[in-house]
């Protein structure tokens, strides 16, 4: 097979196996719109996804080999939560928190300490 | 309306403009394949995590059925997030082929948490418009991370924690929403548990099927108790 159509057959494969995960359900549930289970998740499950993915991401995004581990991504989630509370403006708690976690990241200040 | 959906929007541009940038510099300086195929994989294939294992799968030249078997596992949990959308795409017509396409961690999360209005067919319309500006702040990332290869100059480190701050608001949203805490301490309690036992990979699938789990447990004690109470009521 040559470089190109290997590459051709290669996304064509990666694109089938994505649109397959995201379709199955639609495909095999689809009359069971009605049913009290199928209810009880769609009202729940969000819910517990975004919970789980902000304490996965959040816990990736977190240095834990700094001084205090995991302090940059605790502080800057800290930060989001607060002024989310606070003003309940999701653009401003978010434009808050990546604002400090990219000055701590890039400016490396709980790293400092470990050198000093 | 597209001035409210790029308001929506736009910390999901924060988070796909580097991530994808990240995928297009890492496809060019890793792959000897022309750049266009990196904005092309955004097009069709369409998802962050995956599309940066296919990086190492082409590298590796893989075989189709095992690329096949990697992307379909790494991308498993889209599985679950159909589920909870059966009855809110119904009424979408030829919409609706795309809104299952463009299904992101990201774009799920904006679908399920903002308010909705009655008219569905304009919320509809709204939840077709967020799915397709997404997809083209991530196309554009990846064109441009291809593009500029190396040379990449400004300095966007930690810029993609716009996603994390997002799940935060988005998850303080569904519990105010709910008013129901349980599902949020359960999911936050089932990633604790994939994050202990699982390796990075598995994570995320793991823990939606252990919260997927725990909501069915859930469902048959409330259906019980519902039950026992209707019986006592006769």
């Amino acid at each position: 097979m040559s470089d190109t159509s290997y590459l051709v057959a290669f996304i064509a494969v990666a694109a089938a196996a994505t649109f397959a995960t995201r379709i199955i359900p639609f495909l095999f549930f689809e009359r069971h719109t009605e049913h009290p289970l199928v209810k009880h998740l769609g009202r729940f499950l969000p819910a517990a996804v975004m919970a789980l993915l902000a304490t996965v991401f959040l816990q990736r995004s977190g240095n834990w080999a700094a001084v205090v581990p995991g302090l940059d991504a605790i502080l800057a989630g800290a930060l989001v939560v607060g002024i989310h509370l606070w003003r309940r403006n999701a653009l401003l708690s978010i434009a808050a928190g990546t604002a400090a976690y990219m000055l701590i990241s890039q400016t490396g200040v709980f790293e400092v300490a470990l050198v000093s | 309306m597209n001035a409210l959906v790029f308001r929506l929007t736009l910390p999901i541009l924060f988070g796909y403009l580097p991530l994808g940038m990240a995928f297009g510099v890492l496809f060019t300086t890793q792959l000897d394949y022309a750049w266009w195929a990196a904005p092309l994989m955004g097009v069709v294939i369409y998802a962050g995590a995956g599309q940066i294992l296919a990086v190492s799968l082409l590298a590796a030249s893989a075989g189709l059925l095992e690329v096949f078997i990697a992307m379909f596992v790494l991308n498993a949990r889209h599985l679950f997030y159909g589920l909870s959308l059966l009855g809110q795409f119904r009424k979408a017509g030829w919409k609706k082929l795309y809104l299952i396409f463009g299904l992101t961690d990201e774009t799920y999360s904006l679908l399920t948490s903002r308010t909705r209005s009655q008219d569905t067919l304009h919320e509809l319309d709204v939840d077709f418009r967020i799915t397709a500006f997404n997809q083209v702040y991530w196309v554009i990332g990846c064109t441009l991370g291809a593009l500029l290869g190396r040379n990449v100059a400004f300095d966007s480190t930690g810029i993609e924690f716009a996603l994390v701050a997002l799940f935060i608001v988005l998850t303080i949203e569904q519990l105010k929403a709910l008013g129901d805490a349980f599902p949020v301490w359960a999911g936050a309690a089932a990633a604790g548990v994939a994050m202990m036992f699982l390796p990075p990979a598995h994570q995320l699938i793991g823990a939606i099927a252990i919260v997927t789990a725990v909501l069915l447990l859930q469902y048959r004690s409330l259906r019980a108790k519902s039950n026992a109470e209707g019986r006592s009521h006769v």
